[in-house]
């Protein structure tokens, strides 16, 4: 084990002070040392996507990451998604409702992704065609997507105020 | 058989949200790697860079003498384990030459992968950088890939059995050979179903923590009950002190369907070191020793009359084992051959199976396990055949399909399939596609330089594993039965936990159980949990493969709650003095019939069970549980018709798949949500398989596709939305009527694109490509058919073309020059 350093970052809108390995992930950081263990690790590559959060609003796969890369950064997790008072976030609301999981492994980073591509898009229905591309980094073996599609237009509606 | 019984169905047949989701979405569910005990190790595997070498030696000092390792150990070290890693099929007079696996190498490696050593320490990234400072010397040996060039015995994989090839196994019905010499045509391929991953996205995991004599194990499994058994054969623990869970588990696609050297590495080494010990795979770990699926080479003969009368299937199957057998390795050609004439009348069937072993990572069962591969036979055979005689494949498929009229149905096997309507899946498929409509589109398109092609595949497979006596010891093989338990505790305030031994990880057993339990107990599913995956908790169990859980596992839960509401009727009928066949379900009550407002709730009747022994009558037992074993009295035999439509971008070959048409028939649907959502992943893994997914090793043995990089996973975008529909032909084997999902679309889908593909390249001349279609397979099939047939011939990778490859890319002759008869 190496040397330690201070890390000032924010999570989920909580300032964190732990200091860390200079080498450590961003995801061992959320996962090991603050216990989020909602961010997921499947692959060593950055092509699987479960760890993906969001690091000042744009998504990460967190596992290509170092955590001392995010000093004084925003980073929010699938944890923080869901309101204080439980309340679901539309995306998690959607892939509930469309049975967009299954074995639930790759459903934060999904989510996280889609978090995105609905902030990147703005307000109003997004195609099936863009959300397809929008998620081409996250994979999922269970689903076979189609209703992870359906769940993020439903998010991406309910969002814009629109009806879905 | 027992007759189809009217439940009170109220929920059953809702697509009701799944009560697991909430945990999911919110992050809060707990899969392996989210668990820390106080005092927890971390392990790390030294694993063998050769695919086959003498261990000369293993130096563990320096990585023992960096900071924060506790210890290292190699296969000498591990001597006082009681036997190697379990194989768990031995058929009656079957000769099997069996290598033994032992969790790390003993003497040879004999696979890229191989497990030599084990780091132990106090932080991941300490054994992660010890494992490294391993020293470890090999002497190379003759290395064998390819599975045919194994077969002649000249590079031996294991020196000791004297031979490569495993074991021979043939099962047939009526008389082929004579069929094929009558039959006016006669068709033969070399087909081969390449080696694929199970990738699930959650690698595998372990923690063991071996305390005051009992040994717990969390581990990603789908068989907690199985390795508990074998935790104790292995580690000679009595049963009793070992517990297995299977806590949240990230996708298991029969990968984990298996009984793992880390899971023991890990207990035996927190036996040594008296701590907990915790090992994740990595996914280069996960790509290189998590079991691999199908890989056979199989030449197949299909003869018929000049009518179309379909009179013989011979399958000649060589399957590539690996270096070693896994849990079930040898038996997964087996399960295909149960159902080698899918919906047809084919009076004259052979299966012919050579295990061989070669120097690469064992293979086992990946969904679908065997049907797949005798499904891709058996759908691209017709289509070839259809093709020789100048038949529509629609049209041969009606002609030899087995009428509804005919079930039960007993196939030349001795199978007896229960219940079907092959032609109704495949009328409906062909309304939602539209074939006229589709041929116009056909011809439009190609002169755009796009070659649209439509394919269909009409299954039926077995699953719902298995009658015990039938499978078992003394029949099958198996080294266990397949009965699946249940127990129902409905609790004093009137919850109801349900424990199954069947141990999902993904399916949403604890919806659809709450739903078939919910109904038969007058409650609502949200006062129904489901607990799964622990050994402490429940009765034995068999696990979740196999597409069983539900027509084993589900119809077990129904026994157990029926009985239930049995004794729960006769405590009503006691209390509202009236006839207990008078007491129905119904609105959540047990209520008298006729008179709803006459009757209890379940909290109330569990209140007299529990707390008021004067509210029961005399004699009867105090409490609310039933625990049950259901045995099923014969296998189910779900089926359906898929049709997929395929673009191919003429100059490079790319393929599209732009429509999928399924319409499966599982039984009556207790979650339709649940079914679709089965189908769609299902055939996104068949289509992974036809078109991208691949393992592929080198001439030296060495794990080309080593992560995802390489080994290519579809996203979103290589998959289509999904078109189903779904017909219900109850199964007259189980009181539910209910038939397996898991494991369709994986079956059906594959020869439905590469028929696709035939269709949309046949008049370029070109009659068969294997899987996977690459762009480069197709563009290389059409230079060829073009009369220029130079082009290089290499992998995606660079590699050269898989040899096992190089026969059947292209169009394949009709003629194959002979096979390994």
């Amino acid at each position: 084990m190496g040397t330690i350093v201070p890390l000032q970052i924010t999570v989920n809108g909580q300032p964190q002070e732990v200091p860390v390995e200079p080498r450590q992930l961003l995801v061992h950081y959320l996962r090991d040392t603050l216990g989020l263990t909602g961010s997921h690790v499947g692959c060593d590559t950055s092509n699987c996507g479960a760890c993906t959060c969001l690091v000042d609003g744009e998504s990460v796969k967190s596992c290509t990451v170092l955590a001392v890369q995010c000093e004084g950064a925003q980073v929010t997790t699938i944890e923080g998604m869901t309101g204080a008072d439980g309340e679901l976030h539309p995306l998690q609301q959607g892939f509930w409702d469309e049975h967009g999981l299954q074995c639930g492994y790759c459903t934060p980073g999904m989510i996280m992704a889609a978090a995105d591509l609905i902030e990147r898009h703005g307000p109003g229905p997004i195609s099936e065609e863009d959300v397809r591309a929008g998620i081409e980094g996250n994979l999922c073996r269970c689903t076979g997507y189609h209703n992870i599609v359906k769940a993020i237009q439903a998010a991406a509606e309910k969002m814009s105020g629109v009806p879905a | 058989m027992s007759t189809i019984e009217e439940a009170p169905a109220k929920h059953v047949g809702q697509s009701l949200r799944r009560k697991e989701d909430p945990r999911l979405i919110t992050g809060r569910a707990q899969y392996v790697d989210d668990i820390t005990l106080h005092g927890m190790l971390y392990m790390a595997v030294v694993r063998s860079p050769e695919a086959h070498a003498r261990i000369v030696s293993v130096d563990g000092a320096a990585a023992r003498a960096m900071p924060g390792v506790t210890a290292v150990y190699s296969g000498e070290d591990l001597s006082d384990l009681v036997a190697p890693l379990p194989m768990a099929w031995a058929p009656p007079g079957v000769e099997m030459k069996m290598p033994e696996r032992w969790p790390l190498a003993r003497g040879t490696v004999n696979h890229v992968g191989d497990a030599v050593a084990m780091v132990v320490g106090e932080d991941k990234y300490a054994v992660a950088d010890a494992a490294q400072a391993v020293q470890v010397e090999y002497e190379p040996l003759p290395v064998v890939v390819d599975v045919e060039e194994a077969l002649k015995d000249e590079v031996l994989v294991h020196e000791s059995l004297g031979t490569n090839k495993t074991h021979e196994w043939t099962m047939g019905g009526g008389d082929v050979d004579a069929a094929i010499a009558q039959a006016d045509v006669v068709v033969e391929r070399r087909i081969v179903n390449h080696r694929i991953a199970g990738a699930p996205i959650e690698p595998r995991g372990v923690i063991a923590e071996f305390r005051a004599g009992s040994l717990t194990v969390w581990s990603s499994t789908q068989v907690p009950h199985l390795l508990r058994l074998f935790f104790a054969v292995q580690m000679g623990i009595p049963e009793d002190h070992v517990r297995c869970i299977a806590p949240e588990v990230g996708g298991g696609f029969g990968g984990k369907l298996q009984v793992c050297a880390e899971e023991t590495l890990c207990a035996w080494a927190s036996k040594q070191l008296g701590r907990p010990v915790k090992w994740i795979e990595t996914r280069s770990e996960n790509m290189a020793v998590s079991h691999h699926g199908r890989d056979q080479v199989d030449y197949v003969r299909m003869a018929a009359t000049s009518d179309g009368t379909i009179t013989a299937f011979h399958a000649n199957i060589i399957q590539d084992c690996g270096a070693y057998f896994g849990l079930l390795t040898p038996m997964i050609p087996e399960l295909g051959a149960f159902v080698m004439t899918g919906c047809y009348k084919i009076p004259n069937v052979r299966t012919d199976i050579t295990g061989v072993l070669t120097n690469k990572y064992i293979t086992d069962a990946i969904r679908g396990a065997g049907r797949p591969e005798m499904t891709h036979m058996l759908e691209v055979m017709i289509d070839q055949l259809a093709a020789e005689l100048g038949m529509d494949a629609i049209e041969l498929r009606r002609k030899n399909f087995i009428a509804p009229e005919d079930f039960p149905y007993q196939t030349p096997y001795g199978i007896t399939y229960d219940s079907g309507n092959y032609a109704a899946t495949l009328d409906r498929a062909l309304e939602m596609l539209d074939m006229e409509a589709f041929r116009s589109e056909q011809a439009a398109l190609r002169d755009q330089g796009i070659l649209r092609g439509v394919g269909f595949s009409t299954y039926t497979e077995i699953c719902g594993l298995a009658p015990s006596r039938a499978v078992g010891p003394k029949g099958f093989g198996l080294g266990i039965g397949l009965y699946e338990s249940a127990l129902i505790r409905v609790h004093p305030t009137g919850t109801v936990t349900v424990f199954t031994g069947a141990s999902p990880h993904g399916q949403g057993h604890e919806t659809g159980f709450a739903q078939i339990v919910a109904d038969r107990l007058g409650t609502d599913p949200a006062s129904v949990e489901v607990i799964h995956g622990d050994t402490a908790t429940g009765p034995m169990g068999l696990g979740t493969y196999g597409s069983r859980s539900l027509s084993v596992g589900g119809v077990a839960a129904a026994h157990a709650a029926e009985k239930l509401a049995q004794k729960c009727k006769e405590i009503v009928a006691f209390n509202l003095e009236a006839n207990v066949d008078d007491i129905e379900v119904s609105s959540g009550r047990f209520s008298l019939a006729g008179d709803p407002d006459q009757g209890m709730s379940l909290a109330e009747v569990a209140g007299c069970a529990y707390i008021d022994a004067s509210a029961m009558p005399e004699n009867m037992e105090l409490g609310l549980e039933q625990t049950l074993i259901y045995d099923p009295s014969n296998f189910v035999f779900p089926f359906g018709a898929h049709v997929c439509v395929v673009d191919i971008d003429a100059v490079t070959g790319k393929v599209d798949v732009v429509r999928w048409i399924a319409v499966d028939d599982c039984g009556p649907a207790i979650n339709p949500m649940l079914i679709d959502g089965q189908v769609h992943g299902g055939v996104a893994h068949g289509i992974g398989q036809a078109l991208y997914e691949q393992v592929v090793y080198d001439e030296r043995g060495q794990l080309v596709t080593g992560t995802f990089m390489d080994y290519a996973l579809p996203t979103a975008e290589e998959i289509p939305s999904f078109e189903l529909d779904r017909t219900e032909t109850p199964s007259p084997s189980n009181s539910l009527g209910v038939k397996g999902i898991g494991e369709a679309g994986t079956i059906a889908a594959t020869p439905a694109i590469v028929n696709a593909v035939i269709d949309a390249l046949q008049h370029e001349g070109i009659s068969y490509i294997d899987m996977p279609l690459t762009p480069l397979r197709i563009w290389q099939a059409l230079e060829e058919a073009r009369g220029r047939g130079d082009g290089p011939k290499a992998t995606e990778q660079g590699q050269p073309l898989p040899s096992q490859a190089e026969g059947s890319a292209g169009s394949g002759p009709t003629q194959p020059e002979g096979g390994a008869a």
